[in-house]
């Protein structure tokens, strides 16, 4: 029997693989071919798919961009022995875009059946864990700190610091958090992580809940992710039967669990603190720290939350290492980071590099300039908050530090590109409306201010007072950075400020346009 | 599709309940069922009303006071929760929903113009339903489709790389009666 791999990721879903599923199906029978087709996750060249591949002996033999109507004409070429075709890309690993890449957390994503745990353990899963048990908490924990590990969700905080201090805290229960809302626009990691290996997700968090002495998991979902909501609650089950959840995981006689919550559509709830009190059935309202949550979080009780991809780095580390994975990266920002390349771009998708890459390497050499093929002008970096980058910044590399000095942030690594017919005061009113529309209410330099920076923009806009209206803007942003209680009315002056200073051309009203 | 199959019975069997203001026996039937579900489970509100949402097509007023009960809150909080989510209605969707994005990445491929056009046409602002209930459009803030964007779900399947004509073609599907 024949094996061909065909993506069921969201995104290979969208660009219509479930219609090419079922052309090959029709198409085999008719030929009366025997033809398994494995539904993998998706590799993260979201340009390519659907990519099809076919197992032959030379290796898997990628055919990119497959719609339904090539599937005839694919066969007659000779697509189950990895037959000459134009939309043959050959063996995926070794196009420049995927053999540029250092995969370690998004290794087998694409490849595995991601609800298969025999290809898991085949691709080296389970490994951490075993090591895990094997060394004990504590020796766990120094190796997470030996990593260098920092969290993915954004704010970069030392993963190995936040484990040790709920280690160490003493209460009747402690819990991990996974942070599955990613709501920054341009982000899909998580997504495509918890859609293309679940298993690897649920393995970090059985490793994080053995070094604190946590019995009980929760990953918050949002619900905009239907399909990964779907693939994660169907690998925690087959976890469970292979030992890797339960009473006694890996055979260690310490228990864990994982339960699935799904959010409800406010952004805010990514802040790890609105998170907890949604988890606990409220409105995701953001708390007051001290106390942190690691300290007295869900429940009133020690709690490590951590972003997808941080506790998905996990496996790798109790695996490989501390000191393999800090020999990757720049500067303090170590290991690998998984680049989300969108918007305006040729060949968008998932690139995972160590740190250190530069912007316009990551523009040029993985995308292949924008879609429209017209000339960048501004690239959005770190989601709704982060700062837009004129063409004279794309030389900053990829690090937290470097991308703060740079007035930016990394944030979750979502890089949107925009072309050259961007207008940057539609751009800026959009970050105030956004905050506008997802301010959780707390504080009134966010509520009020991001509804004030709003009209002010639209009169700016309007040609009305533009002056005046400009240095309101300013005074908002001072406000709104220095009084918020958190990032969501901190960092919406980001974009704003950001848009102003490199982009002053497009905040003259049409009026003095004119002149 | 599952959303639609649930919102077509919801336009079929609503009109009593929400006459009465009560729910008829086998909703509350339902309900009861639910709210036994997830008796033992920590801090359930959410996991409730997602419930609740996806067997009746949004959370009827009257489910509030035997939520609230049954999870030991007050009214008020329970509907304090229900608004504060984006997510949850207080009356039902049109029998097909089409989640747009209006994010950046999308916003960087053309995103804006197109959704102005799609609600122009239809003769709906967002979150509104066509006039014959078919169809419902809402803002979302990312769908995770940012590399093959504008994107969109419909009843819950994803979409992407949508222009001008495909959403048309996608809205008329939606829209036939
Ligand atoms: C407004 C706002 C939204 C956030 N959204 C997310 C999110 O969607 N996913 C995430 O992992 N972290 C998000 N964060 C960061 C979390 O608050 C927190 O730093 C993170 O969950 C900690 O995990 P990490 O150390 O692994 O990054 C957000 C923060 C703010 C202020
Ligand atoms: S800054 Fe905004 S989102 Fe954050 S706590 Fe204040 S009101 Fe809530
Ligand atoms: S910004 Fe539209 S899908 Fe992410």
């Amino acid at each position: 029997m024949s094996r061909l791999f065909l993506p069921r990721d969201a995104a290979a879903l969208a660009l219509g693989a479930e219609a090419v599923g079922e052309a090959i199906a029709r198409e085999a029978s008719a030929r009366g071919l025997s033809v398994e087709i494995v539904r993998t996750g998706t590799r993260g060249a979201c340009w390519l798919e659907p990519l099809l591949e076919a197992e032959t002996p030379a290796g898997r033999i990628g055919y990119g961009g497959v719609s339904p109507g090539d599937v005839p004409g694919l066969f007659e070429a000779g697509l189950l022995v990895g037959g000459a075709h134009p939309k043959r890309v050959g063996r995926p690993g070794d196009l420049p875009w995927f053999a540029g890449q250092t995969r370690l957390t998004f290794a087998r994503c694409g490849i595995v059946d991601p609800l298969s745990i025999e290809d898991y353990r085949a691709h080296g899963g389970c490994e951490g864990l075993a090591r895990a048990v094997a060394m004990g908490p504590e020796a766990v924990l120094e190796e997470i700190v030996k990593s260098g590990l920092r969290g993915r969700g954004g704010a970069g905080f030392p993963a190995g610091i936040k484990w040790r201090t709920a280690a160490r805290a003493d209460a009747d229960r402690k819990y991990i958090v996974c942070n599955a809302d990613e709501g920054d626009s341009g982000t899909f990691a998580d997504r495509m992580l918890m859609e293309g290996d679940p298993f690897l997700l649920i393995e970090g968090m059985a490793i994080a809940g053995y070094a604190v002495g946590a019995r009980q998991g929760y990953v918050y979902i949002r619900s905009e992710y239907p399909h990964a909501i779907r693939t994660v609650r169907a690998a925690i089950e087959r976890a469970r039967g292979a030992g890797l959840l339960g009473a006694d995981i890996a055979g260690s006689g310490f228990g864990f669990d994982i339960a699935v919550r799904v959010g409800a559509g406010a952004y805010i709830c990514g802040e790890e603190t609105a998170l907890l009190d949604s988890l606990e059935g409220k409105r995701g309202v953001v708390r007051a720290k001290p106390p942190l949550p690691a300290i007295e979080g869900l429940f009133g009780r020690p709690t490590v939350i951590n972003n997808v991809l941080t506790l998905a780095a996990a496996p790798w580390i109790l695996a490989h290492g501390g000191a393999a994975y800090a020999a990757l990266g720049a500067g303090r920002s170590l290991g690998t980071l998984a680049v989300q390349l969108a918007g305006n771009v040729a060949r968008g998708g998932l690139v995972e590099v160590p740190f250190g890459l530069s912007l316009r390497a990551l523009i040029e050499e993985w995308g292949g300039g924008t879609a429209s093929g017209r000339p960048v002008r501004a690239v959005q970096v770190g989601g709704p908050l982060g700062a837009y980058f004129p063409e004279s910044l794309l030389g900053t590399p990829l690090d937290y530090e470097a991308f703060a000095a740079a007035g930016g942030m990394l944030g979750h690594g979502g890089v949107v590109v925009f072309d050259d017919s961007v207008d940057m005061a539609a751009q800026a009113r959009f970050a105030f409306e956004f905050c506008a529309a997802e301010s959780c209410g707390k504080c009134t330099p966010c509520r009020i201010g991001a509804v004030r920076g709003m009209e002010a923009m639209d009169r700016i806009a309007a040609g009305t007072e533009v002056a005046r209206n400009r240095a309101l803007i300013d005074d908002l942003c001072e406000l709104m950075a220095d009084a918020s209680l958190c990032a969501m009315g901190g960092l919406t002056p980001n974009p704003v400020a950001s848009a102003l200073r490199h982009f002053p051309e497009d905040f003259r009203s049409a009026a003095q346009a004119a002149e | 599709m599952r959303g639609a199959h649930v919102a077509s019975m919801d336009q079929a069997t609503r009109g009593k309940a929400s006459n009465t203001g009560l729910p008829a026996p086998a909703d509350a039937a339902q309900l009861e069922a639910i709210l036994a579900a997830h008796a033992d489970s920590e801090g359930a509100l959410l996991p409730v009303l997602h419930a609740v949402q996806e067997t009746f097509g949004y959370v009827p007023a009257a489910a509030v006071a035997p939520i609230a009960e049954a999870l030991n809150l007050s009214k008020a909080e329970v509907t304090g929760v229900v608004s504060f989510y984006h997510d949850f209605r207080d009356a039902p969707a049109g029998r097909h929903v089409l989640k747009l994005c209006r994010a950046e990445a999308c916003q960087a491929m053309g995103g804006r113009g197109l959704a102005e056009r799609a609600l122009r046409r239809l003769g709906i602002g967002w979150g509104g339903t066509t006039a014959n209930g078919a169809l419902t459009v809402e803002a979302v803030y990312c769908l995770g489709l940012c590399a093959i964007a504008p994107a969109a779900l419909l009843d819950g399947e994803p979409v992407a790389r949508l222009d001008g004509p495909a959403l048309d073609v996608l809205c008329a599907r939606a829209e036939a009666p």
